[in-house]
């Protein structure tokens, strides 16, 4: 298994042992598409606490909002690219931690 | 529900809660709006408490908080790949009658804390969003808008105590937007041991006594941070966190850090056998005193991490977002009696107060040395490395004799940074920073 795939094993498994409410359909974090992604998109494949970033079948990065435990990380990065929507989950959505 | 309160608090983490508290207490008509499924759901923390802070708010809080371990002993490490060098202080004198410092689980502590402010009387409303301040055409905050329908809810003043990635301030053009520089990104995990296995392995007297280790060095990879380690009852919280600009700069991944520090040799017989129950990640403001943004305006107040209250040099944060939320709720209480509206000119008073308080003295002590760490990452890199390289130099026997080896040693440390100019520029710089 290589580097990445083990780093990515390890962390879906750290994931799994949170608790999430899933506002299905309604992903609180979106990626505003620029011609290219920034640098500071992209390294946000890597600095995600949750893995959230991947690269698509075309290499672009999008982001899976299921695992965010909402740190806000990728909005401070992005901030001045204007390349991430970050809102809060709806009321009761989203990560619950169980000891925080 | 009454559509119209003295005081709306947005967030129920430990200064919203003082807020909440201390104006309720008052009298005040308080609600209070949190999104997580209960209050304190989305918050997160190391986690110490300081008693000295909540004392002042709830003096017998020993009776009923949720509490871990009391701090006991304090171990401080600079960390090279494979070793550390430790400052460790250890004293029977924190055994006393009121323990000064405590670990906490915060899921636990904030439901107590959150039931502390609703038995004062206030209202409290869970899963529910604030999504924006609702402002009169003269500019005064005067309610919120959140995701629950019903419309917006009004009150004489609104208390941020939205946390540090507050957005309803920041959206309301209140503040401007966290800089990267100015914002640490810490992950934790929860490692669940049999009491008796913590207490073996940590050198700990009873169940009530408590480590807190706190690591400098190879722990944060270049950047500028640090690691922890804390016991819990039956548990032992562990994480680090780095400087989310570095983290960006240089492409770490937070989660193969800490499996670093956990696989650490140091570390790693610490954990042995441990499940783990849960992986957060959080931001902590550290931009310290330069970085504390507007607090007070027409019917609004900022208090806790949204203010930028952290003292990341000595890892305070939640007895300054206590403290300010504390001093917000009176000022905002005394004003209310004195039947004054709560204006930008009326809640100064809430900043002549910070002012007067622990907390603002000391974030100004060390105003300048977020700036002086940033820009002299071998405080986190070379100087670790160095030091344990000499220790090393001095305690292996190898035939070599004393006096040689002493000169080895500094010149491990001369090498570190090029010469004694080095060495003494870092000094006065860290000196500096410090007074």
């Amino acid at each position: 298994m290589s580097d990445m795939t083990m780093n990515r094993t390890r962390l879906e498994e750290r994931l799994y042992q949170n608790r999430y409410r899933v506002d299905e359909g309604r992903p609180h974090v979106r990626i505003r598409r620029r011609v290219h992604d920034s640098d500071a998109l992209k390294s946000l494949l890597t600095i995600c606490p949750a893995g959230c970033y991947a690269r698509d079948e075309r290499g672009r990065i999008e982001v899976a909002t299921d695992g965010c435990m909402e740190c806000g990380t990728c909005r401070i990065v992005c901030a001045k690219t204007g390349e991430i929507e970050w809102d809060y989950p709806r009321g009761g959505y989203g990560i619950l931690f169980k000891f925080g | 529900m009454s559509e119209h309160f003295d005081a709306i608090v947005v967030g129920a983490g430990p200064s919203g809660n003082a807020a909440a508290l201390t104006m309720a207490k008052a009298g005040l008509t308080v609600l209070q709006i949190d999104r997580g499924e209960y209050a304190g759901s989305k918050n997160v923390q190391g986690a110490i408490l300081y008693a000295d802070a909540l004392e002042r708010l709830i003096p017998d809080f020993r009776e009923e908080a949720p509490l871990e371990r009391h701090i006991v002993e304090q171990r401080m490490w600079l960390m090279d790949e494979t070793s550390h060098v430790g400052a460790h202080y250890r004293s029977d004198d924190f055994n006393e009658d009121r323990p000064n410092r405590y670990t906490i689980i915060r899921a636990q502590f904030d439901q107590w804390f959150a039931r502390a402010v609703r038995d004062a009387g206030a209202l409290q409303l869970t899963e529910t969003t604030v999504t924006g301040l609702v402002k009169d055409e003269a500019g005064t905050v005067v309610g919120v808008e959140t995701d629950r329908e019903g419309g917006p809810v009004f009150a004489d003043v609104v208390v941020l105590g939205e946390g540090v990635n507050g957005l309803v301030g920041q959206r309301a053009g209140l503040r401007s937007e966290l800089s990267p520089d100015h914002a640490a990104l810490a992950v934790k995990e929860m490692h669940f041991l049999p009491q008796d296995v913590i207490e073996n392995r940590f050198n700990l007297g009873s169940e009530d006594e408590g480590v807190v280790i706190e690591a400098v060095g190879a722990v944060s990879d270049g950047m500028v941070g640090t690691g922890f380690l804390y016991t819990n009852r039956e548990s032992v919280s562990i994480g680090v966190g780095c400087m989310v600009s570095d983290f960006a700069a240089t492409g770490t991944s937070p989660y193969r850090l800490l499996d670093r520090f956990k696989a650490h040799p140091s570390v790693k017989p610490l954990l042995a056998g441990s499940e783990m129950k849960e992986y957060a990640a959080h931001l902590i403001p550290e931009g310290g005193y330069g970085a504390i943004p507007a607090l007070t305006g027409d019917g609004w107040i900022v208090v806790g991490d949204a203010g930028q209250f952290v003292n990341s040099v000595h890892r305070e944060g939640s007895n300054l977002a206590m403290t300010t939320g504390r001093l917000a709720g009176e000022a905002v209480a005394a004003l209310k009696c004195q039947g004054k509206p709560c204006t930008a000119a009326n809640l100064k008073a809430y900043e002549a107060a910070l002012q007067d308080s622990v907390v603002v003295k000391d974030l100004k002590k060390y105003r300048r040395l977020p700036a002086t760490l940033h820009a002299n990452k071998q405080f986190f890199t070379a100087y670790p490395a160095a030091v344990s390289k000499a220790m090393q130099t001095w305690l292996r026997v190898d035939g070599t004799d004393k006096r040689t080896k002493e000169k080895q040693m500094v010149g491990i440390l001369r090498a570190a940074r090029g010469g004694f100019r080095g060495l003494a520029g870092d000094m006065w710089k860290l000196a500096r920073a410090w007074r």
